[in-house]
């Protein structure tokens, strides 16, 4: 049901993953994950190594940041995100490239998973602070701590990377295709099943034929090839194309029928904080664009400038009017060139003046296009009128909830509709209601 | 052939009848008593309906007061109105104080530079929903009108040369649907003075002095030099942003020279008088406070 096809534009496909120099001064957001903002635990003037912790998780929802530079904390305060609102970061001046002791750094595979204990694993993930690297940046040990009468009977590893531009997970699959295999391992164990299945879109061939072979090692792994079409990396939309189960809307889970997916990225991100004890302190970042010079896939310190990743492609296009954070279809826009690479950040996006603007809007002429688009089976149209007149309980009645905001409604729309941003701010505003009424 | 007729219009005739005791009896059993004071205060309302009294529309506000008449206040309507509800309730009226909307905001496009466009859904709601801003200020007005459609009076425009709503004194009633319209809490209620003149800090902006003077020439700093000048000490600051407390404020304007980005903004007070030279020139706040808003906003552009 529903999606569009936007063009694929993944130009940086064969770039190998390079890494970026680190920084001079980097900037670590507290608050890079869904759920409670993590407690700062270190002062100005301290001291920090390489992967020590510098916030401490706050709740269930909660993740630890640690430091991905060696140097002395600068200042605690308030840094930009995308969105230009300011959340508390903790500003670091790098002094050398120090990494804390405990940290496996030698390349060796490490395969023997035997001695693990489940719950071994999943306080080795909330140690290392690992979210979910595809951009929801939801912390993964709540993934892995299934609730009491609920099994998991499959765990789904989303190397789809539907987004247009963005290469990371694919340059992940090529060149650490062991090591994620091992971290799907590692995340059966924890989840107590026997059997994962890793969906690849199929304009990665190359990806798929390197797993396919590499899994043959791997009991109970199998790759799955799948449709091209946007949004196929949406958790739900996984789950149906693989093992061909729906997801009843919220607030029920992936967990009730059976699942749990992560990222291709997370996979790797697990293998490397159980297996070598290094906690998640840089990710792939696809810095691409039509008209940038050389664009390509780095491994990125989290809370280096997204600047830095701009000069590593050889700076700015100038035909430049617009860098979104992310992929082009749920990326965000950025009003700075000072937001921090935060453990979401999957790509660093320029867009030329012919594709950064949005059409004029017009009136809505009931085409249903934005109906035939909408992946999750809503009515586009009528929920962003109904956002409109901030009419909160229609909304509801109408199941805004379980929109994804994945943008094919105004990918589709030919009024050029500003539908999503009805539906962003209709769901949220529902979504705290439904929280109040709870307390 | 007749007797068809006669039987139909008898039989017609008795169901009428029927129906009338029928509707007869009902109407007197499940009779309404409606209270005619309702009526009586709900025609002295302004009826523009805007909820500034915190009840749906003015009718249920006449049934309240009906109800109840203490501590009730029809903000749009003042005192005038209450004082005719009390006369027709045969109650004594307690005098509330008037309150006036004020835009918190002096940042209009020469102030505070553009840093992004903003191409999404245009209202406020939905541009704060989805980020800070056009400009490096997270905090100050968007300028896309959300208050001047709610506003059931006309009271507050949007001057699309400043970029920054203006709220018309003589029509707007204080009833606070602006207020509650603005997503990022720029316009505030005070207590209405005579000749509508105020004088508060026209600055929401919670960031650090520099960082707020870099993203808005007009910008709270949080200096704190009002806060000292005050003789009443009816300012304070927090949150590196000033707030004059509206009930300990005399009016004295002692702050508003003292502001050295003009935050601190004067209304409809007369000229002042030329200062000696040997004063040194305050920023240029005063001067351009001197004149009424809409000729003062002019000369911000």
């Amino acid at each position: 049901m529903g999606g569009v096809h936007p063009a694929d534009k993944k130009i940086t496909a064969a770039k190998p993953i390079t890494p970026l120099a680190v920084p001079q001064t980097v900037a670590i957001p507290c608050a890079m994950h869904i759920g409670a903002p993590a407690e700062i635990i270190v002062q100005k003037g301290d001291k920090v190594k390489v992967g020590q912790l510098i916030a401490k998780a706050t709740g269930f929802v909660s993740a630890n940041i640690h430091s991905s530079v060696s140097g002395t904390v600068k200042n605690i305060g308030p840094v930009a995100d995308a969105s230009g609102y300011t959340k508390q970061a903790v500003y670091i001046t790098v002094e050398g490239d120090e990494w804390d002791e405990s940290i496996d750094r030698t390349p060796d595979l490490k395969r023997n998973i035997d001695d693990l204990k489940p719950e071994d694993i999943i306080n080795k993930v909330h140690e290392a602070g690992i979210v979910g690297m595809g951009g929801a940046t939801f912390p993964t040990r709540v993934k892995l701590m299934v609730p009491e009468g609920k099994k998991a009977d499959a765990v789904l590893i989303n190397a789809v990377e539907c987004e247009p531009y963005l290469t990371a997970d694919h340059r992940v699959m090529l060149e650490k295709g062991e090591q994620m295999l091992i971290g799907t391992q590692l995340l059966m164990k924890a989840v107590h099943c026997d059997r994962a299945y890793i969906g690849i879109e199929q304009n990665k061939p190359d990806a798929i034929d390197y797993l396919t072979k590499l899994s043959a090692n791997y009991p109970g792994i199998t790759v799955v090839p799948l449709k091209l079409k946007y949004p196929q990396g949406s958790e739900k939309h996984l789950i149906k194309a693989i093992l061909g189960r729906e997801v009843p809307p919220p607030p029920h889970l992936p967990i009730d029928v059976g699942a749990v997916v992560d990222n291709a990225g997370t996979a790797v991100a697990v293998y490397e904080a159980v297996m070598k004890n290094k906690p998640l302190i840089e990710r792939v970042v696809t810095v691409t664009g039509d008209s940038v010079n050389n664009p390509g896939n780095f491994l990125v310190r989290i809370g280096t400038p997204i600047s830095a990743l701009i000069e590593a492609v050889g700076g700015m296009p100038d035909d430049t009017e617009k860098i979104i954070s992310g992929g082009p279809m749920m990326g965000k826009a950025v009003n700075s060139l000072e937001i921090p690479v935060a453990k979401g950040t999957s790509g660093i996006l320029m867009l030329p003046k012919s594709l950064a603007h949005r059409g004029e809007p017009a009136a809505c002429i009931r085409c249903g296009k934005c109906v035939d688009a909408c992946p999750m089976g809503l009515e586009p149209y009528l929920l962003s009128k109904l956002a409109k007149l901030k009419r909160f309980d229609d909304l509801e009645a109408n199941h805004i909830t379980d929109c994804i905001s994945c943008g094919c409604c105004m990918f589709a729309c030919p009024s050029n509709r500003p539908i999503l941003d009805y539906m962003n701010f209709g769901k949220g505003k529902v979504l705290a209601i439904i929280k109040s009424r709870k307390k | 052939m007749d007797n068809v007729i006669v039987i139909s219009v008898l039989i017609l005739g008795g169901i009428a009848i029927l129906a009338a005791v029928i509707l007869y009896v009902i109407a007197r059993k499940f009779k309404v008593e409606e209270d005619p004071r309702i009526d009586q205060v709900a025609e002295c309302l302004p009826g523009a309906n805007c909820g500034g009294c915190g009840y749906a529309g003015c009718r249920n506000f006449a049934e309240a007061c009906v109800k109840d008449f203490n501590g009730k206040v029809c903000t749009a309507g003042g005192n005038d109105v209450m004082k005719k509800v009390a006369d027709v309730l045969g109650v004594e009226a307690v005098a509330a104080d008037a309150k006036i909307a004020v835009v918190r905001c002096r940042g209009s496009k020469d102030c505070r530079p553009k840093t992004s466009n903003y191409e999404g859904a245009p209202t406020c709601a939905i541009a704060a929903w989805t980020y800070g801003g056009e400009t490096g200020c997270a905090f100050g007005c968007i300028g896309l009108g959300d208050c001047e459609s709610v506003c059931q009076f006309g009271a507050i425009k949007v001057n699309h040369e400043t970029g920054l709503p203006e709220v018309n004194d003589e029509k707007c009633t204080g009833c606070g649907a602006c207020v509650k319209a603005c997503p990022k809490i720029v316009i505030e209620l005070r207590k209405k003075a005579p000749k509508f003149r105020k004088v508060f800090v026209s600055c929401v902006n919670k960031d650090k002095g520099a960082v707020a003077k870099k993203a808005c020439s007009a910008a709270c700093i949080g200096c704190g030099k009002c806060a000292k000048t005050c003789p009443f000490e009816a300012i304070t600051v927090e949150n590196n942003l000033a707030y004059i407390d509206f009930n300990k404020c005399k009016m004295c304007r002692k702050c508003v020279e003292a502001c050295p980005t003009g935050a601190i903004k004067e209304e409809n007070f007369p000229p002042r008088k030329p200062k000696e030279e040997a004063a040194p020139a305050p920023a240029k706040a005063p001067q351009t406070a001197a004149q009424s808003t809409p000729e003062k906003t002019s000369e911000n552009k």
